[in-house]
């Protein structure tokens, strides 16, 4: 499914405005420990975490990730907001808690 | 081609920098995604303990027609225990570094996995060397 259309059936809103959104999403991953996100996810994942700072930019981008979804209302750092949008990943919030966000994420993908 | 990159310690604005580098450079060479994928998350793990664990470090990236060979060179605390250091949990990481999500005691094991060989000396007081090998054929 389509990042854009996901963005919109999960009513996310987006702190990388510039940053495009039509892009395939095929999974999610859902942790807040960086290596195991480094170790474990896929390709094309749709991240979900607590976590703000800016090596979740460096993770997602490295590890090809499709978005980020920052959970329970969390607002990333400033120079978080930058590196994203310098690395075309977008970043996206909700103010659902990760279980309720990975299960509508699960449910729209499966 | 040998590239050279500083780390330092503490400094998480710049951590995974010299991974996001040496990417480019292996797409640029049209390594295979698989290879890259492998590269980059024990390359990323090493760089990242440098920053988490040592006061500073250098890290070397030696690409030729096989392979790469990374080379990642520590002042710091050493590691008085390698495999305990490689046990999947083990962690010494600080308050600090794990509620920024670091510190899980996954990124050696990380390493091990993506590595087709891999080395750690170190001695305590003095640092660390890591020294990871990819080769481009399967
Ligand atoms: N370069 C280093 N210098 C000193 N100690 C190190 C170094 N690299 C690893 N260690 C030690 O080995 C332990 C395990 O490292 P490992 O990378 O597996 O986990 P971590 O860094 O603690 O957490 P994670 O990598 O999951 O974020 C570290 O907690 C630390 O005690
Ligand atoms: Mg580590």
């Amino acid at each position: 499914m389509l990042l854009k259309e996901i963005a919109e059936k999960l009513s996310l809103k987006t702190f990388t405005p510039q940053v495009e959104m039509a892009k395939d999403v095929k999974g999610g991953y859902t942790s807040d420990l960086l290596s195991d996100v480094m170790g474990a996810s896929k390709e094309g994942d749709l991240w979900i975490t607590l976590q703000t700072h800016k090596n979740i930019v460096a993770v997602a981008s490295l590890r090809e990730l499709s978005a980020i979804i920052l959970v329970k209302g969390f607002e990333p750092d400033r120079d978080t907001v930058e590196a994203a949008t310098a690395e075309n990943i977008p970043l996206l919030g909700t103010d659902l808690q990760t279980f309720e966000i990975s299960g509508r994420l699960y449910n729209l993908l499966k | 081609m040998l590239t050279e990159y500083n780390v330092e310690g503490g400094d998480f604005t710049r951590a995974g920098y010299a991974s996001s580098q040496i990417k480019k450079t292996l797409k640029n060479l049209n390594i295979s995604p698989e290879i890259i994928k492998r590269v980059v998350v024990a390359l990323y793990e090493a760089e990242v303990n440098i920053v988490a664990h040592a006061f500073k470090g250098v890290i070397s990236a030696d690409i030729s027609n096989s392979g790469i060979k990374l080379v990642l060179e520590d002042e710091g605390p050493g590691i008085p225990d390698i495999d305990m250091a490689m046990t999947k949990g083990y962690s010494t990481a600080s308050s600090r570094v794990r509620e920024m999500g670091f510190g899980a005691g996954m990124g050696l094991p990380n390493i091990k996995d993506n590595a087709d060989r891999f080395n750690i000396v170190s001695r305590v007081g003095e640092g660390t060397r890591v020294t990871i090998e990819i080769d481009f054929a399967g």
